[in-house]
Parts: C-alpha cells; structure tokens; sequence
C-alpha cells in the first residue's frame, strides 16, 4: 500500500510539474519534451488504477506517433526567441481569462464533492469484475457492443481528417517525373536493348 | 521490521538480481554481436574478419569497449546539452526495459503483464526520441537531416508492425507473451502467417535503422547522420542501443512467429535442450538474417523507402488482418479465452 501511495504521489507530481514546465520553459522542442514526460506520467497513474491496456494505448498513440509529429514540426521551426516574448503581454489576457476558465471549472468539479454528495455514487460499477477479467476483455466488450456506434463515429470522424489533410495538401505539379516500379521491373532484354547494324559514315 | 523485510526488502533485492541476470547476458550478447557482424560480413566478403585481438578475436569487443571508454567525450559548444546528453541515455536505456516482458521458457519471465505485446510495440515506437533528439541537440545539419529521416521512417514502419501484431493477436486471443508463445505449440505462427512473418521482418529492419534500410545514418550522405556530433562513452551508448534493439527485435520475432522457447518438435532428442536455449538458438538465426541482408542488400532509396512502407506493408497487412479474422470467424477456429 506504501509503494503504491508513494508511486502515485511521485507520478502525480511529476505530471503536474512537467506541466507547468510545458508551458514555462522558453524553448519549444523543450515544451514538447516534458509534454511527453507528462505523457508518460499519465500512463503510469492509468497502471496504478489497473487500467493497464489504456496506459500502454497512452503510450503507443500519443507518446509513440502523435508527440513525434509534434517534435517534428517544432524541430524544423526557426524559432527567434525575441518575438517570441514580444507577443507575451498582448496575449496575456487571452491567456490568463482562458486559465481562469479552466480554473473556475475545476473548482466545480472538486466542489461536487461538497456541494452533490451523492455524484460519486451515481456511477456505475466496472461492469464485469475488474478481478475476474483483464481489462483489454472489459473494454472490448463494452466498445463493440454497447458504444459500437460511438465507435464507428469516432473511426468515422477520424477517416474525414485525414480525406482533409489530403484534399489540403495534395496538389498536381506539372512536369514531375514519376517512377513506375510496375514498367521499371517489367522491363526487359526486348524493349530495353536494339541491336543495329551501323554502316561506316553514315550514322543512326 | 519483519514485515519490512517480507514484503519489501526482499522483493527488491530478488527483482534487481533479476534484472542483472537479464541484462548482464544481455551486454555479453551485444558485444558478441558486434563481433559476430564483422566476422560474418568478412566471410561473406571472403575476408578474415578480426582475427587479431585474442584467439579468433574474441577480445575484440572489449578492445573496442576500452578504446571509446578511453576517448574524451566531446560536446560541442552550439548543442544543447541536457537534450544532448539524454539522447544516448534515452535510446540505450529504452533498448534494454523491453526486455523486461520476453519470456525465456514457460514461467521465466521478469514482469508477466497481460498486456505484454504492447509495452514491446509501445518501447520499441519510442525508440525514435533518442534519435530525434540528439539530432535537434548536435545543431549540426548532418544530423538534423538524420534525425528527421528517422522521425519519418521509424513512424511510417511502425504502422505495418501494428497492423502484424494485430494478425497475431487475432489467432491467440491474448495480448500476453507467453500465451502467444503457447499457443504455437501446435504449429509456428511463420508457417500460416508467412507473409506477415516477411513483412514483420523487414519492417523490423527499419525500425531498428538497419541496412539496407539505414538511412538516418547513410554515410555515403550524410557522414553518420544523427551520431555525427557524437564520441567516445555517449558514442557507444548509441551502438550498444542499436545492437540491443537488433537482438530485443529478433526476441520479438522469435516470440511472435518462431515460437518462442518451444523446441520445433516436441519429440525425444529436441524436448532434451531446454527453452532458454532454443530461444537463444532462433534469437541468433534471425540475426544472422539481420547480417546476411547488411552484407548483401545496398541502401534504399528515401523516396522507395516510403514507397514500401506506405503503399506495399500498409494495405498488404490490412488485408491480412481482414483475411486472418474472416478465416477464423468462418472456420470457427478463433481462440476463446476470458483473459
């Protein structure tokens, strides 16, 4: 019980303090780091809850892919840090109204407890015993059954952003040379190669 | 204090000699390895090898090992050098965690998590970082333009080996190593699922940024790619973090297709060899593959390289994912299991 107390304390103040680091430290590609530092916090609170499946999800999705696009972009930015700060004071308010939203929320959420005792209970219980099966099997049982919809929509939603993406950045150069492996690999002796008889001074 | 012992000091103390006795073999492996590439690219290549430095150059490794270990690191003075010093650490330390999950015979295995195969996919996605950013880190051209190839690459492959693992998962009807290994008692996976085995393979070539797939580093081009700025200790963590994560690649195979630590046959002479050996035995022929194809194939193209990955392993794999499960949904074979 300890071990677990002390694991959860350390992930949880490692998340909040990376954070906080995120959105502190003047370097982006650093930004991006402890992001994924928070990321990977995040996934450990997931295992301590015995959400093992969601914690490895976590990792593979957001760590694995999504966060390396990111550092990606960012990397290739030339980034001039001068600007950077110039732009702070015009957007503060932007910033600090949209922090105080957040805030006032969460506040709420914390005030349920107080205020809606009996919130807590309205949720239902982990539908199969979370001992008596592993929560991969839990959670496919509930998402192709009773959210199969919801799934689909969300593949659905998912399918449009990518036919978006597309649509923005494909475009039709003229003049490029395309390889065709299919005619590269088909080729052979007989269209490749013409075997000519040169009569002397004349030329082909 | 009793139970401070029972229940503390001693599981400490029993996983921490576990993890020795998984990694100290782990190092010796990956030395060898090294060693083990240049003699079987000399013979290919009809040459010797290293032949000096011990009977048959079998001290060669730890002559490399002391001579990096000698050599003064150099940082240079535009990087950045937390992100720089990090980077080695990174790759090397996310080589040797996956190993935390391989079963070496039935039971024998560190951390036997249900939700094993992803931790393996979910380490070895991440393997990326070191290599982006020490890249971004060197501040150097050379290296950036690696680290952006690699970014790319290790991305686009990673995909094909998710949609693998899935094919796999799809006849086991378990996400935990052991019983993926078990479930091929009857027949290896390599034998039903062979051009998934092709496709693992080569994609694993990738992802580990071996030849003929070894672009982020492509010397021809640029120099050593993202490792350009990089000496002595930090230096060799990167090799060892390559060649570790060749071997936990071609333990993943073995687990995933070759069956594990089961003999081929479960008859009198092979069932006499025990499983950690057989699996070591299929370990050490998928990186003979590893070496045969660094000695054999030339570097692909970029543009061919995401060709392959995108437009050939991509729907290939989806297919067979659609195949694999319309096959045993219609055969009735698909596993049952509540775990």
């Amino acid at each position: 019980m300890i071990v677990e107390a002390l694991a959860f304390y350390m992930f949880a103040a490692v998340a909040v303090a990376s954070g906080v680091l995120v959105v502190s430290v003047r370097n982006p590609v650093h930004s991006v780091l402890f992001l994924i530092l928070a990321f990977f916090n995040a996934a450990g609170l997931f295992v301590l809850l015995g959400a093992e499946f969601l914690a490895m999800i976590l990792v593979v999705v957001y760590v694995g892919a999504v966060a390396v696009l990111f550092l990606f972009v960012v990397m290739m930015l030339d980034i001039d840090f001068a600007a950077l700060r110039s732009g702070f004071i015009r957007y503060l308010p932007i910033g600090a109204m949209v922090g105080l939203v957040l805030l006032f929320e969460l506040a709420l959420i914390v005030g349920a407890w107080i205020t809606a005792p009996d919130a807590a209970s309205a949720f239902g219980a982990p539908s199969p015993d979370a001992a008596k099966i592993a929560n991969t099997h839990a959670l496919g049982l509930v998402l192709y059954t009773k959210y199969a919809y919801l799934f689909q929509a969300a593949g659905m939603i998912l399918l449009v952003a990518m036919v978006g993406a597309i649509v923005l950045t494909l475009r039709d150069r003229e003049g490029v040379r395309r390889q065709n492996i299919g005619e590269q690999v088909a080729r052979g002796k007989r269209n490749s190669v013409e075997v000519r008889k040169v009569r002397a001074g004349s030329g082909i | 204090m009793a139970d401070f012992w029972n229940f503390y000091a001693w599981p400490t103390i029993i996983i921490v000699l576990q993890i020795v006795a998984i990694v100290v073999p782990l190092l010796v492996a990956v030395a060898y390895l090294t060693l083990a590439e240049r003699k079987v690219i000399g013979a290919i290549q009809l040459r010797k090898g290293p032949n000096v430095v011990g009977w048959f150059g079998l001290l060669q490794p730890f002559a490399d090992g002391l001579k990096l270990f000698l050599k003064e690191t150099v940082v240079p003075s535009g990087a950045n050098r937390g992100v720089f010093i990090i980077a080695p650490m990174a790759t090397f330390v996310l080589s040797l965690v996956g190993w935390a999950v391989i079963p070496f015979d039935a039971g024998m295995v560190l951390a036997d998590i249900n939700v094993g195969v992803l931790y393996l996919f979910a380490i070895s996605s991440l393997g990326v970082y070191g290599i982006v950013m020490a890249g971004w880190a060197s501040n150097s051209r050379y290296a950036f333009l690696g680290a952006l190839r690699s970014a790319a690459q290790m991305v686009s492959y990673e995909v094909s080996i998710g949609f693998v693992i899935i094919t796999v998962l799809l006849c086991v009807g378990s996400l935990n190593l052991s019983q993926i290994v078990l479930a091929q008692q009857g027949m290896w996976f390599f034998i039903p699922l062979l051009p998934m085995f092709v496709v693992f393979f080569i994609s694993g070539l990738a992802e580990t940024n071996r030849s003929p797939f070894d672009l982020p580093e492509g010397e021809s081009e640029i120099v050593a790619g993202y490792m350009v700025e990089y000496s002595s200790m930090v230096f060799a963590l990167f090799f060892l973090g390559e060649y570790a994560n060749m071997i936990l690649m071609s333990a993943m195979t073995c687990v995933l297709f070759l069956g594990g630590w089961l003999p081929p046959f479960d008859i009198a002479p092979f069932n006499w060899i025990p499983g950690p050996i057989w699996f070591a035995l299929k370990i050490a022929a998928v990186l003979f593959l590893f070496l045969w194809v660094r000695a054999t194939m030339p570097r692909y193209r970029y543009d061919q390289l995401m060709r392959l990955g995108w437009k050939v392993f991509l729907p290939l794999s989806l297919i067979w994912v659609v195949l694999t499960a319309g096959v045993l949904v219609a055969t009735g074979w698909a596993p049952v299991t509540n775990r």
